[in-house]
């Protein structure tokens, strides 16, 4: 058991986790009867997709990709370019503005920032729709004074069989 | 049967095949995995590129705003446009302008934090807390070239400015600061602000968005700060749209549409 833990859950406890949060979310939008509770495992499904895009970008002994005193950095590094991905010749010069400065590659000092701009738009655009949900259910609510699905299917359907 | 067991078989199939799936995944934190490097006799990642090229281009220190708003501004643009758009369905969906329909309307609190003599500790905290929180929020959309920081996450705390307001008095005083009128205003004039810097290297002859070409107008030396200076407009214009919808949110979910009463 412990070698399992340590040998397979181990290295992927990211994935770990956004799968367990993506079935707890996944599992409350089919099993539960009220709306809202849907909405929220809705909202504990998005944050697994979060997570598992931002743990996508980590590099161990990263910061942040925000480059301070990147001037200096990029004078004095090699020239980039093209064959970026192979392993600069010298280290970078200046280890104080360097978090890691053993990487092999300049770019290894710097989180990967692709997935940052990618949730970040999603985390505000998926508050928005949550609003936009929350409105259809306050609606709902007021026409038919319940959110358990059940109940709405038989008063739906009770209004469908008076007309 | 229950259709909570149909539903936990269905869950733990999907988890179990992704959890098998996930073995094959690059370990947590590898620099070397396909998202951070490429593949390996491949094409090197687009991060790479960012990391490496776009300060040179751009003059912007922090490269998710660097990518947010010039790489994929495009992109950005329609999110922007996506908030928007959420906002104008609350507003169609629960908003009733004019004679009430027989809705019930919570009595109105008589909690304002303006001169309320009954809540005098609560409203002087509020209206001490509220400039605050909306000076770091203009810091935060301000100086998210070089720290962590934008539009979106600005906006945000802007907006959450305001609900603070409706959370500590009641909604007619943060409505009284920032009325639905221009709220609505505001948030068509983001992405107003945000489009314009995309049709103006177009009338300049440049392509949409190719805020290179702004260097004439923004008399800046070189396209690079011009780039950089563009995004920061655009960052503006985020953040207005950003704060009117969030706020337009809470005002017509908390009080079901009616700007009266409410939480």
């Amino acid at each position: 058991m412990v070698e399992f833990f340590l040998n397979t859950v181990k290295p992927h406890f990211n994935f770990w986790v956004y799968v367990i949060l993506m079935m707890v979310g996944l599992w409350s939008l089919i099993a539960k009867n009220n709306l809202i509770k849907k909405m929220m495992g809705l909202a504990i499904f998005q944050t697994a997709i979060i997570l598992f895009y931002v743990s996508l970008g980590v590099k161990d002994g990263a910061t942040i990709p925000v480059l301070e005193h990147y001037g200096d950095y990029a004078e004095k590094a090699e020239p980039a370019g093209p064959d970026a991905s192979k392993p600069a010749s010298k280290p970078a010069p200046n280890p104080a503005s360097m978090p890691a400065p053993a990487a092999s590659n300049p770019a290894d000092a710097f989180a990967n920032p692709v997935p940052h701009v990618l949730m970040l738009t999603a985390i505000v655009v998926g508050v928005a729709t949550l609003g936009v949900a929350l409105a259809l259910c306050e609606m709902i609510f007021k026409e038919f004074d319940t959110l358990e699905e059940d109940e709405l299917l038989r008063k739906i359907k009770a209004l469908h069989d008076d007309a | 049967m229950n259709p909570k067991i149909f539903a936990s078989i269905a869950v733990v199939i999907t988890g179990l095949v992704l959890l098998y799936g996930v073995s094959d995944f690059p370990t947590f934190g590898d620099p070397r995995s396909p998202a951070n490097s490429g593949v390996e006799g491949g094409a090197p990642s687009t991060s790479l590129y960012y990391i490496n090229e776009s300060y040179s281009a751009t003059k912007v220190p922090n490269l998710v705003t660097s990518v947010l708003a010039d790489y994929r501004s495009y992109d950005t643009m329609f999110e922007t446009v996506v908030v928007f758009a959420a906002g104008m369905a609350i507003f169609a969906i629960l908003r009733c302008v004019g004679k009430d329909d027989g809705a019930v309307v919570a009595p109105q609190r008589k909690s304002s934090i303006d001169g309320d003599h009954n809540r005098i500790i609560v409203g002087m905290t509020c209206r001490l807390a509220v400039p605050v929180v909306q000076i770091f929020a203009l810091y935060v959309i301000a100086h998210g070239h070089y720290s962590p920081g934008g539009g979106f996450q600005g906006g945000v705390m802007l907006g959450a400015s305001f609900i603070l307001i409706a959370l500590a008095g009641n909604l007619e005083d943060a409505l009284s600061r920032l009325s639905e009128r221009s709220y609505m205003a505001l948030a068509a004039l983001g992405i107003l602000i945000y489009a314009g810097f995309g049709v103006l290297p177009q009338v300049l002859g440049k392509n949409f968005l190719d805020y290179g070409a702004l260097q004439k107008i923004l008399l800046t030396d070189g396209p690079e700060m011009a780039r950089s200076h563009s995004m920061l407009g655009v960052e503006i214009g985020v953040a207005l749209t950003v704060m009117s919808i969030m706020f337009a949110i809470f005002a017509n979910l908390s009080s079901r549409g009616t700007l009266k009463g409410g939480l």
